[in-house]
């Protein structure tokens, strides 16, 4: 269920911020392998997001699933718009529309050099 | 019926698929915490099916994901998915 406090908290979040992740665990200490697996492909390009940690609130970890229709962690968010979870992520890093669907929303894109 | 066959029934009564593999990787993921030990909680799907002709990735990944919706409130942890028309 996704009650009235909630639904505007998430509002809030994904309105604050351009590019909002949730996720488990923080961008710094991701706590599960798909989380991690956005915050690297977020990180090589170089675009600056917000991760809200599912796990510090119980509210949000549930509550996220029903306000995107959408059942699983992590949850990539653009200008407010839900864009998907970890594998249309990769699949869309890999083809390159990520990067123009930033570029379309006017995100910074910094590809970072590969060390 | 193991989890892995579950998904395959549904998906291609709902699907018709042109190929479809339904892969359980829970042993790659053994010990961590939201992983039981009796495994059957990672999945990994690839489906091709021509209804998802036309549809964005969101929209695919909905349609996969609802066929599964008690399975994924349930025993399935995770799920890896690739969903394509051809």
């Amino acid at each position: 269920m996704l009650d009235t406090q909630t639904k505007e908290r998430i509002q809030t979040e994904i309105a604050g911020t351009d590019v909002v992740l949730f996720m488990k665990g923080t961008p710094v200490f991701p706590q599960c392998g798909f989380s991690a697996a956005v915050v690297g492909v977020l990180s090589h390009l170089g675009i600056k997001f917000r991760g809200v940690n599912v796990l510090d609130d119980d509210s949000i970890r549930e509550g996220i699933k029903h306000f995107s229709d959408w059942p699983t962690i992590p949850q990539l968010y653009v200008k407010g718009e839900f864009i998907g979870g970890c594998d249309i992520i990769r699949e869309m890093y890999e083809t390159g529309e990520l990067m123009e669907m930033m570029n379309t929303h006017g995100i910074d894109v910094k590809p970072q050099p590969v060390s | 019926m193991s989890v892995a066959d579950e998904i395959s029934r549904r998906l291609r009564s709902a699907f018709q698929p042109t190929h479809l593999s339904v892969e359980d990787v829970s042993w790659q993921h053994a010990g961590h915490a939201a992983a039981p030990s009796g495994g059957e909680s990672h999945f990994n799907v690839d489906i091709v099916s021509p209804v998802f002709a036309g549809k964005s990735r969101v929209m695919c990944h909905r349609l996969v994901t609802a066929e599964l919706a008690d399975l994924l409130a349930g025993p399935v942890h995770a799920l890896q998915l690739s969903t394509k028309s051809v």
